[in-house]
């Protein structure tokens, strides 16, 4: 077991050598030169040249690429060309907003959507069963961030009971985490629903059955955690993707996180930031993965054979 | 299956669409798919340019009305005329982007799959870094380097769903090509490329479907999120995400600026959705709970 952690620790490595030179390249593609974005228009075409030079942008690509690469190494993700601060310091700096965020949406989602799914799958053809499968192909095709100003426009301007904007108390992460985990939610419902349906139909379920066991007794001990597996590995990318994906939802909150970061590193043409971000965030897909594999490993005896 | 008179079963597309047909959700997101287009093309032939740019201060902020079915906005606009003429832009990205993701995804996907080797594991290697990279980011980036405007972002949006696309195509090659009349095939000497086109193209074809109508939906959303957030098309273009986001301001006093657009993305991606459902139903009968 630990050798396999270890060995998927490892291969991060080559994964993240092809994921910082494509984001590399097509960054370098991009128009204008970096000494001009630090120092703005006004700025002397000596005074850029120099900058540039300073900056190593006269070097092939080839080689800015491979120092690139020994100074990622050291955690040096060079300096932001609009604070000129280090990045990786502000990207920590961020983090904990956009994580806060995201893991109270992944209990958010999990609290709803997970007894809902249930419920609907033991009470299959019930109306609850049939509300929430209409409800969750309208939330499934409705946009983060029309459901997000929704929230907004019923909650805090109509009714005045949460406030829209800002990071300052507990309350303020009640809409952005329900406009998050509402989405996914309903999906989340909808897949632990297939699920246990899918688990009640196994042999050792009409084992248990026929040894006598109550229906309710084979639900909560023998159905619930098999048909709960799959659902582990959606909660793990919908972590993964939340961290990165919900940029959105955090400008419309006035959420000061990663998406602050990165909308405003593309509106600038920040490269540095941009590339930084996405190193960030393709490292903690790739561990979030593990731990959803190592998670299923540990719940699931069937797998474990597999890891050896 | 349904049989032919003849007793042979119907060819696998064929009997898809017989079993679509009978689908209600499914016959209804088609319906409104095919209104959408209507409504598009109707916008491009009969919506002059000039009712849909040009403010007129006389008529702010009106709520819905006979003369204004939908209001108007902040610049005396009619939103009707506006969302019409908006469906345009979100139909592009959700269908052309799919289909130009979806030739490159099979192309990628299908080579990997069918060749396997060296150049399954050098694809599946590329595709799997890139799947690390956030969508959003990785679009955003493109949009960066591309700069702004119309076919920039049908380029940042395709790529950026090739991948995941690539992934699902060779997954489901890999399951058509494990099947024992493909390698009778091989076997008999058939070349690669009549083996793709004649015996593993059909055979796949039916989920690549399903999965492609899936995506139209997400595409459009994507596309109008991009433009929200400032990054797509630009305002006083009538692209639904814009819309929403240059009325922002008044959506306390007149929610209809914001609600309309909104719902028009939400109409669109739901049609999609319910036909992807419906046909990803029809493919497999079992899926069906």
């Amino acid at each position: 077991m630990l050798r396999y952690i270890l060995n998927r620790i490892l291969l991060i490595i080559p994964t993240l050598i092809v994921v910082i030179f494509l984001i590399f390249f097509i960054l370098n593609i991009v128009p204008g030169d970096p000494a001009r974005i630090i120092l703005g228009q006004d700025a002397s075409a000596e005074a850029v040249a120099e900058l540039n030079h300073e900056l190593g942008m006269d070097r092939p690509m080839l080689e800015r690429f491979f120092r690139y690469l020994l100074d990622a190494v050291r955690l040096d993700f060079g300096e932001s060309y609009r604070s000129r601060e280090p990045v990786f310091d502000e990207i920590l700096a961020k983090f904990p907003t956009t994580l806060m965020l995201s893991l109270l949406a992944i209990v958010g989602m999990s609290v709803i959507g997970i007894p809902l799914g249930i419920i609907s799958a033991v009470k299959q053809y019930s109306v609850l069963d049939y509300s929430l499968t209409v409800s969750s192909l309208i939330l499934a095709s409705m946009p983060g961030f029309f459901l997000a100003l929704m929230l907004i426009l019923i909650f805090s301007l109509k009714l005045g009971l949460l406030p829209s904007m800002g990071a300052d108390t507990a309350r303020h992460y009640v809409l952005p985490v329900l406009a998050l985990s509402l989405t996914n939610a309903a999906y989340l419902a909808r897949l632990t629903r297939t699920s246990m349906l899918e688990t009640m139909r196994q042999d050792y379920i009409r084992t248990a059955r026929a040894k006598g066991a109550g229906k309710r007794r084979v639900i909560t001990h023998h159905a619930l955690k098999p048909a709960l597996i799959p659902i582990i590995t959606v909660l793990g990318m919908n972590f993964a993707w939340l961290l990165g994906g919900a940029l959105i939802t955090e400008m419309i909150f006035g959420l000061p996180g990663i998406g602050n970061i990165i909308i405003r590193a593309v509106q600038m043409k920040d490269v540095p930031v941009i590339m930084a971000t996405a190193i960030f965030l393709a490292v903690l897909y790739k561990l979030i993965m593990l731990a959803v594999d190592i998670i299923q490993a540990v719940v699931d005896p069937r797998l474990q054979l597999r890891l050896r | 299956m349904k049989q032919t008179p003849a007793g042979k079963p119907l060819p696998p597309m064929a009997d898809m669409w017989y079993r679509l047909r009978r689908n209600r959700a499914a016959m209804f997101g088609l319906g409104m798919i095919v209104i959408f287009i209507l409504a598009a093309l109707a916008g491009i032939v009969f919506i002059d340019d000039a009712a849909v740019f040009e403010t007129n201060p006389d008529a702010r902020l009106q709520s819905p009305s006979s003369e204004h079915i939908f209001g108007t906005d902040d610049m005396g606009r009619d939103l009707f005329l506006r969302v019409i003429y908006g469906a345009r832009y979100s139909l592009t990205f959700g269908i052309v982007c799919t289909l130009f993701s979806l030739i490159f995804g099979a192309v990628l996907g299908a080579s990997a799959a069918f060749f396997g080797g060296r150049v399954d594991s050098a694809i599946t290697f590329v595709l799997d870094a890139v799947i690390c990279i956030p969508n959003t980011l990785l679009s955003l980036s493109l949009v960066a380097v591309l700069g702004l405007g119309f076919c920039n972002l049908m380029i940042a949006i395709t790529v950026s769903s090739i991948p995941s696309f690539a992934r699902i195509i060779r997954s489901i090659v890999l399951s058509v090509v494990g099947q024992e009349y493909i390698e009778a095939a091989r076997a008999i000497g058939v070349s690669s490329a009549r083996t793709i086109f004649v015996h593993v193209l059909p055979n796949a074809i039916g989920l690549i479907i399903v999965n492609a109508a899936m995506n139209v939906s997400g595409l459009i959303m994507s596309a109008a999120g991009l433009s929200f957030i400032g990054m797509g098309i630009q305002p006083p273009a009538p692209e639904w995400g814009a819309m929403l986001s240059d009325s922002l301001k008044y959506m306390r006093t007149y929610p209809h600026i914001v609600i309309f657009p909104g719902l028009a993305i939400v109409l669109t991606a739901l049609s999609f959705n319910l036909l992807g459902d419906g046909l990803s139903e029809a493919l497999d009968p079992r899926m069906k709970e």
